[in-house]
């Protein structure tokens, strides 16, 4: 939020508490933002084999907090570029 | 038991006081930075508080939960690939793994990568490797990735480079020469820092941090400002962080301004105006340290100046905290107990928005 929309760290917090549904106190409870990014399938550091990682995990996250991504809009214009 | 507390000197060495001289060391501090920079003192309240961190007894201390705030970086992830001026530990893995490291086993929350060669010059040439290279790491990367570059104009100037050496005309008088071809050097340099932004904005780059900015003076901070306002509007997706070099803006040409303000002479909370006017969405000040004093001095004098930055800013400020800025001693493996203690107080006193 800090890098696409200048929020400074409190604002931030709260913006990103909200979209997540639990307090700003939380999100940097190991405990709840383990089970908050397996909810959302937005990456987690303990890996599994077909979890979401990547461009994948970034996609999810802009839709979540309803952000512009620019490596994310690169991805979605190659993937959804008709075939010649 | 002794009432001494172990702190350090800014050059690392560990030294300790009585808290009595602990506290007049942080009052010289505080004054320090507000006599140079003509802003307010800490109050009397932060001093008690920066004391209580300095006194505590743990060797690392830390915020409150609640209160973490996040990080951005000049390329921290490579120190696991590049070797000792770097300071790096020349690990025989590539850069590619070295960021995923950095992502899941050091838990980052944003990554910088950059050319080994850290500077905006040497990339020019090679800018299609760095954009195969920061497309691939993006791809895999969870995390915001930002590309890092120094603007670094002194590679502008002969013999590294095509213009006449300021530093060279300067002491023999020739004041002219010098400004013309600093003014030549950093048209130069705009250009080259938009050149490489732009193709790297085209193949998804999130972020781009100038890294030390001004570090060749007043030119190479404008150089720096006109590039960051041009790839506003031409890369609007992409965040723009800017580092400086110093606390201060040195003046080898002495004349430049922007947007009708003279650059040299600026402190952190000056340039973060002129960094805002530009259109750049994080700011990032750099508080020198003195080898000479003492740890609570130096980290006094820059939780002062990142105070105030903080104050006049509109947009997040990321102090810059590696060896020899921001109260963190200049030696080669950054202690521990300094580092947190500067980030604790950076964030708690100086209320930063990130490190």
């Amino acid at each position: 939020m800090q890098l696409t929309r200048r929020m400074k760290i409190d604002a931030a917090k709260h913006y990103v508490a909200d979209k997540l549904g639990i307090n700003v106190a939380d999100l940097c409870n190991e405990d709840i933002m383990q089970n908050v990014r397996k909810k959302f399938d937005i990456g987690n550091i303990c890996a599994v084999a077909d979890g979401t990682k990547g461009i994948t995990a970034k996609s999810r996250i802009a839709d979540l907090l309803e952000i512009s991504i620019n490596s994310v809009n690169l991805f979605k214009t190659k993937l959804n570029a008709p075939l010649q | 038991m002794s009432d001494r507390i172990l702190t350090r000197m800014g050059d690392g060495e560990r030294i300790s006081m009585s808290p009595d001289e602990l506290r007049q060391d942080l009052s010289a501090g505080t004054r320090d930075a507000a006599e140079a920079g003509e802003i307010p003192p800490l109050t009397s309240d932060d001093l008690e508080h920066l004391y209580k961190i300095f006194a505590d007894p743990n060797r690392i201390v830390s915020v409150s939960p609640g209160e973490e705030v996040i990080t951005t970086d000049d390329g921290a992830s490579g120190i696991m690939v590049v070797d000792q001026p770097d300071g790096g530990t020349a690990l025989p893995m590539g850069y590619f793994n070295a960021v995923l490291a950095f992502e899941r086993v050091c838990c980052a929350d944003t990554a910088g990568m950059g050319h080994y060669d850290y500077s905006c010059k040497p990339i020019k040439s090679i800018i299609n490797y760095e954009k195969q290279r920061y497309y691939m790491y993006s791809q895999a990367l969870t995390i915001p990735l930002m590309y890092g570059t120094q603007p670094n104009l002194g590679l502008y100037f002969q013999p590294d480079g095509p213009f006449p050496n300021a530093a060279e005309l300067l002491p023999q008088g020739k004041i002219e020469e010098a400004r013309r071809a600093q003014e030549e050097a950093a048209e130069a340099l705009r250009k080259d820092l938009v050149f490489c932004a732009k193709e790297l904005y085209d193949v998804g780059c999130d972020g781009f941090n100038f890294d030390t900015s001004g570090s060749a003076g007043d030119a190479d901070f404008y150089a720096t400002l006109k590039a960051v306002a041009e790839l506003k509007t031409i890369a609007p997706d992409m965040a723009l962080e800017v580092g400086m070099a110093s606390e201060f803006v040195l003046g080898l040409h002495g004349q430049i301004e922007y947007n009708g303000k003279r650059l040299a002479g600026m402190f952190p909370h000056e340039q973060i105006k002129v960094v805002e006017e530009a259109g750049a969405d994080i700011f990032g000040p750099a508080i020198n340290v003195s080898a000479t004093e003492s740890t609570p001095w130096n980290l006094a004098r820059a939780v002062t100046m990142v105070k105030e930055t903080v104050a006049a800013a509109n947009i997040p400020v990321h102090p810059n905290v590696g060896m020899g800025v921001c109260g963190v001693p200049m030696v080669e493996v950054p202690p521990i107990d300094s580092v947190t203690r500067a980030s604790k107080a950076l964030v708690q006193i100086g209320k930063a928005d990130g490190l």
